[in-house]
């Protein structure tokens, strides 16, 4: 005998409209709106994510769980996930990178435009996961640096989506001038980026 | 008449003699040994001998035995005849300091990737190949992966400590501190006592 269905089961109505996104401060008057460039344009930027899905394994499976119409990744933006890496915005590494792969991963990343940002989906993506062995790099940020971790063996959809709502907040209130600055050099130094 | 294991065997001595050996029959497949410098030599016959047509090299590792000296690492051809469904497997065994065998990929291409990976992971060397080098693992490795001769966790790690390992460490929340540190501890200069 089924066990009837006990959560979720009264629809209930969005809590506010998501359909435009939310304006920023600024001020406002007769047909025009003043405002800082970094808002409008973290604004524009982060709506509009343009993933490359570096897929190795069991992650990428959940990812195009992602991408399906039951978990939709479109709605935020990455309606086009772009395989190369000259077009994107965020390379989303899914699943276990072996140490040969490693230069790789790198070769991509060095081949994205500025500004681009580093997810790493799933246990193995992060820290190598359950394969502590001679041929799996021990998490990418070992070749690239990363901006979003996260964690799960698989991580279920939406999980996924959760990293890409905090790729999104980083995207939103990144300074513009954050890709010239030393400390991102330094960054990039540490990886031997130059 | 179809292809028994007996009559392979009768063909194998007859050409043989005593140096194929030790022919035993695990789960109804065929497996003998034969010294190393004999490896093309059966191989070849049976390829050729028109009964037996083994013409399929199935697949090619090796077996690193660290207890028996002298004859460490064995290596293990798979052959097939694909006409009578006949599969045996014939083993030699070599010495893990002169890990030398002839290579067979001038009989059967197929070997010239397996070698390449029983290089890769146990050090074989094969003499007369044309492209011996590590096929999966990184060019840069200096150690042959799955011979049983050193330690299975890598002892120079610091980020992940003895806790992780199941040596010392405690089962708690992580709230308490015990006298004996973890790897990471130590590299620490703390003067904290242990506290309970």
């Amino acid at each position: 005998m089924d066990r009837p269905v006990s959560y979720n089961i009264h629809p209930k109505g969005l809590e506010k409209d998501i359909s435009m996104a939310e304006m920023p401060e600024g001020s406002m008057g007769e047909g025009f709106f003043a405002t800082t460039l970094d808002k409008v344009v973290g604004l524009a930027r982060k709506n509009s994510i343009w993933p490359l899905p570096f897929a190795t394994s069991c992650c990428g499976i959940e990812f195009m769980a992602t991408m399906g119409s039951h978990y939709d990744l479109a709605r935020f933006g990455s309606e086009r996930v772009g395989f190369s890496p000259r077009q994107c915005d965020l390379l989303m590494v899914m699943g276990t990178i072996a140490k040969k792969m490693g230069p790789v991963v790198k070769l991509v990343y060095l081949q994205m435009a500025e500004p681009r940002w580093v997810m790493a989906v799933g246990a193995c993506a992060c820290s190598g996961g359950i394969f502590d062995t001679y041929s799996v790099l021990q998490g990418i940020d070992q070749v690239v640096p990363v901006d979003v971790y996260v964690p799960g063996c698989p991580p279920r959809p939406e999980a996924i989506i959760d990293g890409i709502i905090r790729v999104q907040d980083l995207v939103g209130k990144e300074s513009l001038r954050r890709r010239n600055s030393q400390q991102y050099k330094g960054l990039l130094e540490s990886y031997g980026i130059q | 008449m179809s292809l028994t294991n007996e009559h392979i065997k009768e063909k194998l001595v007859e050409k043989f003699g005593e140096q194929v050996n030790n022919f035993t029959e695990p789960h109804g497949m065929l497996t003998f040994e034969a010294p190393k410098e004999l490896n093309l030599k059966v191989l070849n016959f049976l390829y050729d001998a028109p009964e037996l047509k083994f013409r399929f090299l199935t697949t090619l590792c090796a077996v690193h035995y660290p207890q028996q000296k002298e004859k460490e690492l064995a290596v293990v051809y798979h052959l097939h005849n694909l006409e009578d469904n006949v599969r045996i497997r014939f083993k030699i065994f070599t010495d893990i300091s002169k890990p030398d065998i002839y290579t067979a990929t001038g009989l059967f291409s197929a070997a010239n990737w397996l070698e390449r990976e029983t290089y890769d992971f146990y050090g074989v060397n094969f003499i007369g190949h044309p492209n011996l080098k590590r096929i999966l693992n990184v060019e840069e490795m200096d150690y042959f992966p799955m011979r049983k001769e050193y330690p299975l966790e890598d002892s120079t790690r610091i980020d992940k400590d003895d806790e992780m390992f199941g040596r010392g460490g405690t089962f708690g929340y992580g709230t308490e501190k015990t006298d004996q540190g973890t790897i990471a501890e130590a590299e620490k200069n703390n003067e904290g006592e242990a506290v309970l």
